[in-house]
């Protein structure tokens, strides 16, 4: 299901028969401070959509708020089926998965049983009082996937970075997200960690959806179809990296905060953002 | 890859095996050397201290694996107590002819109590001791975790539950008060001053211990187990991936509230008393420190702690009653302190650290891992 010839394109790749989220008018007010206004997010299968922005920009929020974390107006559905107002765990089983900035694995138990947990949401009762006597097929492949089929063994605890955020992509896509949420994956990778990460995400970007949360430009660039600047809580410029690299008031936000402080930007050197590095 | 499997299927037979094994052994103990080499008094003590073992195994469940501070299991152990309790003070009446128990006789009761009058039944007392205990921790577990309390404010408000139950006992006369409920003559029948019977009481308790372990055993194996544990470490992360902790939290809770429940039921005939003195917070906090000493996330941990910590505390307090206390106090800091996993944990690590010196370090999984590269490699 992962190697499959589909490959990320902006604007999706298989057009409006297939899985998508539909975002719009999301607003998160917390008691009067608009953390995120009227944003507008819509999100075709095969699309390998980049949100970037400053710090306090809401980035993380607006993932929040699409799996039910925080409190929302607006509205956001999946396919057809309206995900606000939901429980978290509800919004979880129609296929909307996420990791989180620091990787969360279950670190007591093994990257086997880690991926078992998350592929089993569905379980009745019965099976869950038994124990697992064989390994399902989508979890070998996702091990495959990540790369992880060697140490399947190990406690998730003695991974490392990267091996764990790997882990994390690993349960989203036996947990049969079709929506794919991941809130800065490749922080504090090593750069041959990034690279991996960027054709994981290339693989399994294809045949899902899939939203990423990043503060790494080289990375964006390297790996994106398409972008979505906030600032914040607004949308500023939304298309190709090129175009929105292009747009003046992208540059304004990312110049302005970094007057204030240039560690937005990854690399903290704001012309980066501006001149096409090579 | 293909060997790892077949040694892990080569290790998962030896472990049945072993397990088989360690069950044997535990019952020729329990039934074969205990009963042949204590006296009466010490096997009926054996006796309760395998109640309080019972206790423990749930408390190993819901707190060890489930992370749930369980404070009040009092409430639990005293509910099944006061249940059998009720239940052989009728029949004891009933034998000598009475319409009410001993100690209603005495401050002038004539007529029995209506919700006394259920337990005349046998097989509802049976019952009750199973379905109240688990009902009442089901509903009250699942207001308490789907509205997301959790950590001190869990074990706070079951330590109080505890306190209000007893301060509730004290206060009926109709249940015996601060006295409780004593001076069981018979037990389903069987005469309790007859030793053969004591003796059966004993193996009953024994053989409830020996099931309520392969029970636990199988939680803590099976996906649920694993689960349990996910919960612990990351209950939101859990939700996340589609699952309601609550529900999760839940079973362990009411699991463990039911065999707190059958093991009161039990203590009263094999001590031959309940009272709220065996509900309330000391007698809650009692059952825990038996099982942090053992080690609260092993199966066996448990058990081991409540026996000896109770066996400790009754040799040591008949020569040093007051000493005791302290000594209980401060190896309970100690353990909490310095051992969080127990004795049980210490045994681990002592033996993964006798394992680890002959092949040197644990193999390293770092960033540079060959393993690693297999992400990139195969696109």
């Amino acid at each position: 299901m992962t190697t499959s010839e589909l490959e990320p394109v902006a604007g999706g790749n298989v057009g409006m028969g297939s899985e998508y989220l539909e975002v719009r008018g999301l607003t998160v007010d917390f008691d009067g401070f608009k953390a995120v206004s009227d944003v507008d997010l819509t999100r075709f299968q095969g699309d390998l959509r980049f949100l970037i922005g400053p710090n306090g920009a809401g980035k993380t929020t607006v993932i929040d708020a699409i799996t039910g974390q925080v409190a929302a107006t607006g509205s956001v559905s999946k396919s057809g089926v309206a995900l606000l107002g939901k429980k978290v765990h509800q919004i979880a089983r129609h296929g909307v998965g996420r990791t989180f900035q620091t990787a969360s694995v279950f670190e007591q138990l093994t990257v086997l049983q880690n991926l078992d947990i998350a592929a089993g949401a569905a379980r009745s009762p019965w099976t869950l009082l038994r124990r697992r006597s064989s390994v399902l097929p989508s979890i070998e492949q996702a091990l495959d996937t990540i790369g992880l089929t060697d140490l399947a063994a190990k406690p998730a605890g003695v991974l490392a970075h990267g091996q764990k955020q790997w882990l994390e992509i690993g349960m989203l896509l036996v947990q049969n997200a079709d929506v794919l949420l991941l809130d800065e994956p490749v922080a504090g990778m090593s750069h041959e960690e990034r690279e991996e990460t960027g054709n994981l995400l290339r693989r399994i970007g294809g045949e899902r959806t899939v939203v990423v949360v990043e503060h790494d430009m080289d990375f964006m660039r390297a790996f994106a179809t398409s972008v979505t600047v906030l600032a914040r809580g607004q949308v500023i410029a939304e298309r190709s990296v090129a175009e929105v690299q292009a747009n003046p008031k992208v540059q304004e936000v990312y110049l302005g905060t970094a007057a204030a402080g240039a560690r937005d930007l990854g690399k903290g050197n704001p012309s980066e953002l501006i001149e096409e590095s090579s | 890859m293909r060997t790892s499997w077949r040694t892990r299927g080569a290790q998962k037979i030896l472990g049945r095996w072993q397990t088989w094994a360690g069950f044997g052994v535990a019952a020729v103990l329990l039934f074969g050397l205990a009963p042949a080499v204590l006296s009466e008094f010490r096997l009926s003590l054996l006796g309760k201290f395998l109640c309080f073992a019972i206790v423990a195994v749930g408390i190993g469940l819901a707190w060890g694996r489930g992370g749930m501070l369980v404070l009040g299991q009092g409430v639990f152990f005293g509910l099944g107590g006061y249940m059998m309790g009720m239940h052989l003070k009728i029949a004891d009446a009933q034998l000598r002819g009475d319409d009410v128990p001993d100690f209603m006789q005495i401050a002038g009761v004539r007529e029995l109590p209506s919700y006394w009058e259920p337990f005349a039944s046998p097989a509802f007392t049976l019952l009750a001791i199973v379905v109240v205990p688990t009902a009442i921790a089901a509903a009250l577990g699942l207001g308490v975790f789907k509205r997301r309390v959790k950590g001190a404010y869990f074990a706070i408000l079951s330590q109080a539950l505890a306190a209000a139950l007893a301060i509730l006992l004290v206060g009926q006369t109709s249940i015996g008060g601060s006295n409780g409920l004593n001076r069981f003559r018979t037990f389903f029948g069987f005469t309790l001053n007859d030793p053969a019977n004591r003796r059966m009481l004993y193996f009953i308790a024994a053989g409830v211990l020996l099931i309520v372990v392969a029970v636990v055993r199988q939680l803590m194996q099976s996906r649920y187990g694993e689960l349990l544990v996910a919960v612990r470490d990351g209950e939101e992360r859990v939700r996340f991936l589609g699952y309601d902790p609550a529900n999760i939290k839940v079973v362990a809770y009411t699991v463990a509230a039911c065999f707190a429940s059958i093991a009161g039921a039990l203590f009263a005939p094999i001590v031959g008393f309940i009272a709220p003195s065996q509900v309330g917070v000391l007698p809650s906090i009692a059952f825990l420190i038996g099982v942090a000493i053992g080690g609260r996330t092993t199966l066996l941990g448990p058990v081991l702690g409540a026996i000896g910590v109770a066996w400790a505390r009754t040799l040591f307090s008949e020569r040093f009653p007051s000493e005791w206390t302290y000594a209980q106090g401060l190896l309970f800091i100690v353990v909490v302190g310095f051992f969080p996993a127990g004795l049980a944990g210490l045994g681990v690590l002592l033996r993964r650290r006798r394992r680890a010196k002959p092949t040197a370090a644990p193999e390293p999984v770092s960033e540079t891992d060959p393993d690693a590269e297999k992400v990139g490699a195969s696109t």
